[in-house]
């Protein structure tokens, strides 16, 4: 038993070691402005697919990134927004809500710390006095962190 | 002797078989088309990017290099810019003095290529047009660059 098993654990583990390549280490990350965003506003994917699946009233979700990731792929019910939109669109779209209104922004076209997107939104959010506006935490893109660990997603793929 | 061979085809069975490039053609933002299935005997770096990808910027010149490098062993570097339009990617072709083709992607070619939901994701596609290795996030290119020459020294055919 213990001479086959031994065969199996390595071709395993030299299959694995042939077959992936070594993602690098994030060694020439640059300060995006994501790192500035307090641990309190954020909310972690795994927390907003509850609520997703909840009976509570849900969040208005905008999804700042890419358009053509948006349309690939994107939380269902999510609206897509843009880092391009006009400054005022932003504004626009939300003048009517209560400011207490439940949002959470998200993007997930990069890694956390590389995001130019989504802290410039939230500001924008704040700066208009909303008080209950989440990020959601997307560490390294949308289809790792969100889409390949099972997590609603429109289209359906 | 028939431990040995035993192990090894067990090793051989846990190797997925290499899965065909899905086949795609389109304008490049200068120069000729590009249909991949016409490249079928180059070695294909696949590199989904875009501007506002920082990663994606800074992997760029060592593809240019690349290219540049290892061309006449037949290395093809391809771009597909995932950004919603063309204009900042104009904007930076000055900056980035690429030497391979960019196109543009959109939504229908990264679902083709099994999505394309952050990036960069860069792919190696064989002499024989089977995808060797999907790469997601900044990449080793030390490692990377090791893989290009281990899939050009391959015959095309075999």
């Amino acid at each position: 038993m213990a001479s086959h098993s031994l065969p199996r654990l390595a071709a395993v583990l030299l299959g694995a070691a042939i077959c992936c390549l070594p993602a690098a280490p994030a060694a020439h990350a640059q300060s995006g402005t994501a790192l500035k965003l307090d641990s309190a506003i954020q909310i972690e994917p795994l927390d907003l697919n509850t609520i997703l699946h909840g009976s509570a009233a849900k969040p208005l979700i905008l999804q700042v990134g890419s358009k053509v990731l948006f349309a690939e792929s994107h939380i269902p019910g999510s609206e897509f927004f843009g880092p391009a939109a006009p400054p005022d669109a932003l504004a626009q779209r939300v003048a009517k809500l209560p400011r207490n209104t439940a949002i959470v922004l998200y993007c997930g076209c990069c890694p956390w710390e590389r995001c130019p997107n989504i802290a410039p939104a939230f500001q924008k959010l704040h700066a208009l006095g909303f008080t209950n506006v989440k990020v959601l935490h997307i560490s390294q893109n949308f289809g790792q962190d969100w889409a390949q660990k099972g997590y609603p997603v429109e289209p359906a793929h | 002797m028939p431990h040995l061979s035993r192990s090894l085809l067990f090793f051989l069975l846990l190797i997925p078989a290499p899965k065909p490039a899905p086949d795609f053609s389109r304008p490049a933002l200068s120069g000729p088309p590009v249909h991949l299935a016409q490249l079928r005997g180059s070695v294909i770096l696949l590199n989904f990017w875009a501007t506002w990808c920082g990663p994606c910027e800074e992997e760029m010149p060592r593809f240019v290099q690349w290219q540049q490098a290892y061309s006449s062993q037949g290395l093809r570097v391809l771009g597909v810019s995932m950004d919603d339009d063309d204009t900042p990617v104009r904007a930076l072709a000055p900056k980035m003095h690429w030497n391979y083709p960019i196109l543009m992607g959109d939504a229908r070619l990264g679902r083709l290529y099994g999505g394309v939901l952050g990036l960069p994701v860069t792919y190696l596609i064989d002499r024989r047009g089977r995808i060797r290795a999907r790469l997601e996030g900044a990449t080793d290119l030390p490692a990377l660059e090791a893989r290009i020459k281990t899939l050009l020294a391959e015959p095309s055919a075999r």
